[in-house]
């Protein structure tokens, strides 16, 4: 299981990083929720990997690691919530500066 | 004593008051918003009192023992930072309700709530004794930081915006990674705890720890603007409103406590694990202020070159930070309350500009001549002498107690010559964007706009600042002294959250 999952979490991050590294809006949003997702998966399995382990002490013969589903929690939401702001931030770029480049040259903009 | 807590429950309760009350008027909103902030100082000038004889203050929260809850913990350090972004953060907000038609905090919804949400992130980032709680934080000021930068919108906060968006999840991202892995080997999260079981593992864990503190120090790079990973910083900055570009200051800054803070005490590990992270800090430190001042030269207007200086700021301060010894610790934290300051002031300065010289705005062009040129030569004048490190004002002071710590033969070949280049790069670009601005003028015919008379004197009041850090140079050297000495010694931070030395809950 620890095989499949170290695979999993690298398939995932290595497609992550690759779309956020594309020159477009749409693949950067994909790749960072692939990347969250990754880190998710990653943060999970911190607490090592059981099965038929409840996170409650006494309820099974053995017990799983309960904090970094609690860590997870906390990761998972702020990544949802980033993800929709990231996708708005995108689609209003996208209206403002009417492409969707992420770091594309602008001939309307002003030196600093 | 409930005190501790205070700094985190009075922007939390009053960003969401004006988050509910978004319908108030704006005189209102802006009474409540200016009450919190100073009530912010008040509680903070208390701490920073608690904090003064070298004592550590320890609130658990909901009473949960310190490896296993949440801990705040107040020291020199923290107590300091909490002062100066209050302080900050009241200037801030002074500012963006000045103005004749528009003001700053009209241009856009809930800009008041926001900064308090802001300040809810910064002070708890510097109160936390917890990693993960410390990303919870940095996650807070960061989506209030990324509202805020869009606040006005515009073309220019689009694009700068985007990019600083997408650059800070991939650190978030990257924050978790590490923090994965931190608690995969040690199995704690609480820092004392943490430094502790790193301290007593065994030599083949070590490479994972190492990879951790590696990638946490990319992160910090992100948020302190370190030279691979400080593209983003110029254009976002410049972008931003004044009064906003003005509170980001402390950002960066907020980057290198939590470089001081996790390196100094979680990662001071008997083998030298903080220095292998300082070898590569150091160079990289150097580069930064090197390639700041490059950018610096080439700036076209006031706030751009206000960001550059940001980046040579950030480039002393991660180099003193990288020498680890006490004295250069304690004139880096000199220098950041000089430093952020002063480039608050000048993020001001570029809007009170940006008004006043309606044609070629904040721009280093040729305007046409116009009034109260003397009032606000003199107060350009005094930032830029403040800031470029010439005598008396707080840059020399800072600069040179920096120069005068140092210690290897690395700094004196090194770590001098770039920064001593580098404040001659700053003269060279301040004076030559102060002639531009005010001194030259062309053939059209003056311009009747005043300078705006509380903008000014607001911007007069923080210079003050720069004054009296001048003028009580001396008490605030030993008090930074003190506090590196406490920096360097993180078992008595580990015996005082651990131990149940102080308990502040009682």
């Amino acid at each position: 299981m620890e095989i499949l999952v170290a695979i999993l979490l690298g398939v995932l991050t290595a497609s992550g990083v690759f779309l956020i590294l594309r020159a477009r809006t749409f693949s950067v949003v994909l790749g960072l929720t692939l990347l969250s997702h990754a880190v998710n998966l990653f943060l999970f399995s911190m607490g090592r990997l059981h099965t038929n382990a409840p996170a409650v002490i006494g309820e099974a013969a053995q017990h799983a690691d309960p904090l970094p589903q609690a860590l997870v929690l906390t990761a998972i939401v702020i990544g949802f919530a980033m993800t929709a702001f990231v996708v708005v931030l995108a689609l209003r770029s996208v209206l403002e500066l009417k492409n969707d480049h992420v770091d594309g040259v602008d001939k309307n903009e002003e030196p600093i | 004593m409930h005190l501790m807590i205070l700094p985190i429950l009075i922007p939390l309760f009053f960003g969401a008051l004006l988050t509910v009350l978004h319908a108030l008027n704006i005189k209102d909103q802006r009474g409540l918003s200016l009450l919190a902030a100073s009530a912010q100082v008040v509680v903070a000038i208390v701490l920073l009192n608690l904090a003064m004889d070298g004592n550590y203050s320890v609130y658990q929260l909901g009473n949960w023992q310190a490896p296993f809850g949440i801990v705040l913990v107040l020291d020199q350090l923290s107590a300091l930072m909490l002062v100066m972004i209050s302080t900050l953060s009241v200037f801030c907000i002074a500012y963006a309700t000045t103005g004749r038609k528009k003001t700053h905090d009209q241009a856009g919804a809930h800009f008041h709530a926001l900064i308090q949400f802001q300040l809810l992130g910064l002070n708890g980032a510097v109160l936390t004794g917890d990693m993960f709680n410390l990303f919870v934080f940095f996650e807070i000021l960061l989506i209030a930081s990324y509202a805020l930068l869009l606040h006005g919108g515009g073309r220019a906060r689009s694009r700068a915006g985007l990019r600083y968006v997408i650059i800070n999840l991939v650190g978030s991202a990257l924050f978790l990674i590490a923090l994965g892995v931190l608690y995969g080997i040690t199995g704690t999260l609480n820092m004392a705890d943490m430094a502790l079981r790193i301290n007593a593992l065994p030599a083949s864990e070590l490479p994972f720890i190492h990879a951790a503190g590696a990638l946490l120090l990319i992160v910090f790079g992100i948020k302190a603007a370190m030279l691979p990973l400080l593209f983003w910083l110029p254009r976002a900055y410049a972008a931003a409103a004044a009064p906003i570009a003005a509170l980001f200051a402390i950002m960066t800054k907020i980057g290198i406590y939590a470089i001081i803070r996790v390196f100094y005490l979680v990662f001071q590990n008997d083998t030298g694990l903080n220095e292998q992270i300082f070898q590569w800090l150091w160079p990289l430190a150097l580069a930064t202020l090197a390639f700041g001042a490059v950018g610096a030269l080439g700036a076209w207007s006031l706030r751009g070159l206000t960001a550059w200086m940001v980046i040579v700021s950030v480039g002393t301060l991660l180099a003193s930070v990288a020498q680890h010894s006490q004295p250069s610790l304690a004139a880096a934290l000199f220098y950041l309350l000089h430093t952020t300051l002063l480039t608050a002031v000048f993020f001001l300065l570029a809007d009170i500009f940006h008004h006043y010289r309606p044609g070629p705005r904040d721009y280093f062009v040729t305007g046409p001549r116009s009034q109260d040129r003397i009032l606000l030569g003199g107060l350009y004048f005094m930032a830029a002498v403040a800031f470029a490190g010439l005598p008396p004002l707080s840059g020399f002071i800072s600069k040179f107690w920096i120069l005068q710590s140092t210690s290897s033969p690395w700094a004196y070949a090194l770590f001098w010559p770039i920064l001593l280049v580098s404040s001659l790069i700053i003269i060279i670009a301040l004076s030559r964007g102060g002639s531009a601005l005010l001194w030259r003028q062309n053939k059209q015919p003056a311009t009747t706009v005043r300078a705006p008379l509380l903008a000014t004197g607001i911007v007069m009041t923080m210079l003050l600042g720069s004054i009296l850090l001048s003028v009580f140079a001396q008490p605030i050297m030993m008090f930074t002294q003190s506090t590196a000495a406490q920096i360097l010694a993180p078992e008595r931070y580990i015996e005082a959250v651990l131990g149940g030395l102080t308990d502040a809950n009682n």
